[in-house]
């Protein structure tokens, strides 16, 4: 009560003052920065480094990829059917295991890992050369270890594709707009001219939710915080054998297969 | 004077183009500020309308650089009223046309920002379904 | 000064006109590519660099290179190249415009290039390359023009135009090595993760930067009077000679390396490049060409008898540029990726916009050399170092 009595009394002190000058107040008051507070989601999902862990031997239909790629694609307004298939944009796709491993390349691999498709996305790792590279911090580490794009700073150099080592990144070579079916318009699309990549729904941790090919994959795919010994990515990791990919190049991926 | 048949009729061309714009507009409508339709159900805009009339562009390259770089997703005004950081979730909820708000004032004075080369506009959304 | 561009004869203007014609047809298809994106090249998510990148490198080496005029003369008081310094320190003008011109039409989103100077980012070596270039570009400018002011003016060249034709030197050395850092730095992609790419860079540049020089040298004296001098040429001749000598054997340490130790990603881009890999092989028949030539003009180079001979020496010099070229403007950036992270092989060839649009870059280098050379001649001509 006695602040808001205070409030008043002051306002009508500042009010009478400007008025004997003869200003238009409220004219003026419009005119004085407007800094508000910036603050983080509530509902965000919180973690030092995400991390995700591919079961592949719960992938086993052509169903289960296209449920898990098109969930992301749908979401995030990921162009489909580029005429130019050297110039498509992929975010997470899937290939055979022998070229999402060529590492591991062994002329008597057994049968099943031969037709194995296995899913292939950004590893958001814990080196990225990509962010290392990039001339105007584009692309940069999140504090809670995505790999994020800013598609309003990017050049278009792609020097960034150059560097990274799984070939997750892809170029708007064209205008993507035309191309996405169903536009989701609580994301954007992107613009010719910029490099774009998956970014481990960063918009959906901050609303609280999975990311939507982890939602999508019935258990197939488990998200959680590396750097938590207590968390689910954690658990997995220590009952199960995993790998990632090229592990010589030290960009640590956080991006693990069950085999 | 030295080749005064060459600067003479030059510095006529000169002048005619110096004072192209005015004489142009001669006799034209006068300019008339433009009228962006306003929001029906809300009164209050993020800040002071004045205030956002003058400078929603540096309020949206904070917006963006907040969410996309500092992930910061709300913006609290001065006012104390908390908005989730979005174009399309929080701005185009209540201007709901680009063509009829932004562009009535973009095209008059000749910017063209390029927001909707990416963002979804909800005229976009409307048509779309 | 700039006005003795604007007095020649004939011939003169023909050629400027034709480098208009040329710039103007490509302009063209670049606000094509403007206005479509870069999906008009053939480069795709896998070669993902492609004729523009390449050409950048390649030309950056030409730039580099006029230190191998710069360092008998400043450093060892070599009398002979005094008359052609003036000629290497505008052609590096030129190269180094036709580097800038190379990187702007390969971006993106052109318009934002200044987001490089608006948040400078000093683990990039892009950063540095920019600051590298653009330095250079700015040190052979007030070097070059304001030596040839004083030339104009008949005094004695400025004391601070010796101090930044020094600091040029090592700052030469520099653009080259710091662009073969942006390949060399990046894991993954093994045909260019070499220490030796900075040395390779630079023997290949210090070999044909000169050759380029002295054919330019060679019309200049056939279309004015200027002459380079026998000594200087055949000096240069020497130069391109062990560099080159230095370039092949570079080459052969990176074959050794790669089929000695039998790794398959060492190996695969070069099989890829000289034999062809999974059905693909575009660039054999180039490669090839570059192999021979790349010999060839060594024996025509190293014996002195053949090597003095100025008709002979066109030929190995153009053996020479052709070698470097593919080398360097063909096969490297393609070449590093291939096959692609998956162990693909998805190939690149040039489309005919992206042809034009290097046609557009190159005229323009060439319409700053001829302009800038064009004065250095009349300034010349003037003093009476050229007869009239």
């Amino acid at each position: 009560m006695d602040n808001k009595r205070r409030k008043i009394l002051k306002f009508a002190a500042v009010s009478a003052a400007l008025g004997f000058t003869g200003l238009p107040i409220e004219g003026l008051a419009s005119y004085f920065p407007k800094i508000g507070k910036y603050v983080r989601s509530d509902k965000e999902k919180k973690a030092k480094q995400w991390a995700m862990v591919i079961d592949t031997r719960k992938f086993k239909t052509k169903e289960d990829f296209k449920r898990v790629i098109e969930a992301c694609n749908s979401i995030h307004n990921v162009p489909e059917d580029i005429p130019n298939k050297k110039q498509e944009i992929k975010w997470i796709w899937e290939d055979e295991f022998e070229h999402v491993f060529p590492d591991q390349e062994n002329p008597f691999l057994a049968e099943r890992y031969k037709d194995q498709e296995v899913l292939s996305l950004c590893n958001h790792c814990q080196h990225p050369p990509c962010v290392r590279v990039c001339p105007t911090q584009a692309t940069f580490k999140r504090s809670d270890g995505i790999v994020m794009m800013d598609f309003h700073r990017c050049i278009g150099c792609r020097y960034c594709m150059a560097a990274c080592p799984y070939g997750s990144r892809s170029f708007n070579f064209r205008d993507p707009a035309p191309y996405v079916k169903h536009k989701n318009p609580d994301f954007p699309t992107r613009m010719r001219g910029v490099v774009e990549k998956c970014l481990f729904c960063y918009e959906r941790l901050a609303d609280g939710k999975m990311p939507a090919c982890v939602e999508a994959s019935n258990g197939a795919m488990i998200f959680g915080d590396l750097m938590d010994p207590n968390s689910e990515v954690r658990k997995v990791l220590r009952e199960n054998y995993t790998i990632v990919r090229k592990p010589e190049l030290g960009t640590e991926p956080c991006v693990f297969y069950i085999i | 004077m030295y080749d005064k048949g060459k600067i003479i009729p030059g510095l006529i061309i000169f002048f005619f183009l110096l004072t192209f714009p005015f004489w142009y507009s001669l006799g034209q409508a006068s300019y008339e500020s433009p009228k962006p339709k306003l929001p029906v159900n809300e009164k209050k805009c993020i800040e002071d309308v004045n205030w956002m009339r003058a400078n929603h562009m540096e309020l949206l390259n904070k917006w963006r650089d907040m969410v996309v770089r500092h992930d910061m997703t709300h913006y609290v005004n001065t006012a104390g009223k908390d908005y989730e950081i979005s174009l399309e979730k929080t701005c185009m909820k209540c201007h709901t046309s680009r063509k009829e708000f932004c562009e009535k004032c973009h095209v008059k004075v000749s910017v063209s920002p390029y927001c909707w080369d990416c963002h979804v506009a909800p005229e976009e959304v409307r048509d779309g379904q | 000064m700039l006005e003795k561009a604007f007095y020649g004869d004939k011939k003169y203007w023909t050629w400027v006109i034709f480098l208009l014609i040329l710039m103007g047809i490509g302009s063209i298809a670049y606000i094509y590519q403007l206005r479509h994106g870069l999906m008009v090249t053939g480069m795709g998510r896998d070669v993902s660099w492609g004729f523009y990148i390449a050409q950048f490198t390649y030309f950056v080496g030409v730039a580099a290179s006029a230190v191998m005029v710069v360092i008998p003369l400043y450093l060892h008081n070599y009398k002979k190249f005094e008359k052609v310094v003036t000629f290497a320190e505008f052609m590096a003008v030129a190269a180094v415009m036709i580097c800038l011109g190379f990187i702007i039409v390969d971006l993106g989103q052109p318009q934002r290039l200044f987001n490089v100077l608006f948040h400078p980012t000093p683990h990039s070596i892009l950063f540095y390359d920019m600051i590298v270039l653009n330095g250079y570009l700015l040190l052979n400018i007030l070097i070059s023009w304001n030596n040839l002011h004083a030339d104009y003016k008949r005094v004695p060249h400025p004391k601070w135009t010796k101090v930044l034709a020094y600091i040029s030197i090592p700052w030469a050395f520099s653009i080259h090595t710091v662009t073969a850092f942006l390949y060399q730095g990046l894991p993954g992609r093994h045909f260019w993760l070499s220490a030796i790419m900075a040395a390779r860079f630079l023997s290949s540049a210090f070999c044909s930067g000169p050759a380029i020089l002295v054919l330019l040298l060679l019309i200049l004296k056939k279309v004015t009077k200027f002459d380079p001098g026998e000594e200087a040429i055949r000096t240069l001749a020497k130069i391109i000679t062990y560099a080159m000598i230095i370039n092949v054997f570079f080459y052969s340490l990176e074959l050794f390396t790669a089929f000695y130790s039998n790794i398959p990603e060492h190996k695969a881009t070069f099989i890829y490049l000289f034999k062809g890999l999974q059905g693909h092989g575009s660039l054999v028949g180039w490669m090839w060409v570059m192999a021979i030539s790349g010999l060839a003009c060594l024996i025509i180079l190293i014996p002195p008898k053949f090597r003095n001979n100025q008709d002979l020496l066109v030929v190995a010099l153009i053996l020479l540029i052709l070698a470097t070229w593919i080398d360097k403007g063909l096969g490297l950036v393609v070449g590093g990726f291939i096959p692609n992270p998956f162990g693909k092989v998805v190939e690149y060839r040039p489309t005919v916009y992206e042809l034009l649009i290097a046609m557009m870059v190159y005229s323009m280098g060439l319409f700053i050399l001829t302009i800038l050379w064009k004065v250095g001649v009349g300034v010349k001509r003037e003093v009476g170092e050229i007869p009239k």
